[in-house]
């Protein structure tokens, strides 16, 4: 990760960040494009834990990795606490390649 | 300052906490797994302090690891973030009033703070709970990635722990709430099954935008007015 890509994200991010607290008194955002970009997260959001639990490159990533976020998923949909849902992903994908699956 | 914490019930405060609790061990996976992963120590901790944004930096990093390049790498970390653009209006008001305390406070939107700032209606209020989650946040996950890294350099496999699946597990909790809508989550689901079907065949970091096509599912020119989901708001338990 170059010097230069990690400042190029740094500041389109702020740049994201500060248009708010800068223009709000004089431009509001309309609706629908407050809605398209609440919809355009819940799409990324989910492909990106779609592929970071399954996939590792260009391949599969094993099942001991989507087992646990599975696992941590199912604990936040009980509303566990997020400390909870985070470790217990990571001891289920311990867990199951200790005992050899990978 | 005391009256300041006081503005905030023990609730909110503990609900803090464990927010920060649950970023730090995100953090510090992000920290080992980019290190182990054959980055360089100074990369996730400058990309945590400039960028601070979880998702987006795991998702650059994780391209850059998966031999894609630095410009898809930027580009999956923007368009993720153009989710924080519409947060910045809606708790423009707590992040400070002069043009300093809106420079330095801006860097502090987050999913995180704006579930916390969004919590309350009096400004005295909103700007205690959003400049206290905010700087407890942001120490949290800059010093668990630092240490991070730093294990992650004495440890050769950081699989073994497990901590891969902490990253997707941040993250699905974090858009969980928002999938409760039955048109969001056909388009999620769809656009997720489009980034896992590409995988294989196309450079790392474009799969994720191969998602968008999941967004033709819920966008009809008919459609003017809809629900706003709240993507990314509300793993922050409710009440606590």
């Amino acid at each position: 990760m170059p010097l230069l890509a990690i400042l190029a994200l740094a500041a389109g991010t702020y740049a994201f960040r500060l248009a708010g607290p800068a223009l709000r008194r004089r431009i509001q955002i309309p609706d629908r494009l407050k809605h398209l970009l609440s919809v355009l997260t819940a799409v990324l959001l989910t492909a990106l834990v779609a592929t970071a639990a399954l996939t590792e490159g260009h391949g599969f990533a094993g099942w001991a990795r989507p087992a646990g976020v599975l696992v941590g998923g199912a604990l936040a949909l009980r509303r566990a606490p997020f400390p909870v849902v985070v470790v217990a992903a990571a001891v289920t994908t311990a867990l199951l390649r200790l005992v050899g699956v990978s | 300052m005391r009256s300041f914490w006081r503005t905030l019930d023990q609730g909110v405060l503990r609900a803090i906490i464990l927010v920060c609790l649950a970023d730090a061990i995100a953090g510090a996976s992000f920290g080992a797994l980019t290190v182990s992963g054959g980055l360089p120590a100074w990369v996730p901790v400058a990309m945590s302090l400039l960028i601070f944004a979880g998702g987006a930096q795991f998702a650059a990093a994780g391209v850059v690891l998966a031999g894609g390049s630095p410009a898809a790498a930027v580009l999956a970390g923007l368009v993720l973030n153009a989710r924080i653009l519409p947060f910045g209006f809606t708790v423009g008001d707590a992040v400070g009033g002069s043009w300093w305390a809106r420079l330095l406070g801006a860097h502090l939107i987050v999913d995180e703070t704006v579930a916390f700032t969004q919590r309350y209606d009096e400004p005295r209020r909103r700007r205690a709970a959003f400049l206290i989650s905010g700087l407890a946040l942001f120490l949290c996950w800059n010093a668990a990635v630092a240490l991070g890294a730093l294990a992650g350099a004495a440890m050769p496999d950081p699989g073994r722990f497990g901590l891969d699946a902490t990253y997707p597990t941040v993250l699905l909790a974090l858009v969980l709430p928002s999938l409760g809508d039955r048109r969001i989550r056909g388009a999620a689901v769809i656009g997720a099954a489009i980034a896992v079907a590409v995988a294989p065949f196309v450079p790392a970091g474009l799969p994720v935008l191969f998602a968008l096509v999941g967004l033709a599912v819920v966008i009809r020119p008919t459609d003017s007015k809809a629900p706003s989901g709240r993507a990314g708001l509300s793993h922050v338990p409710e009440e606590s």
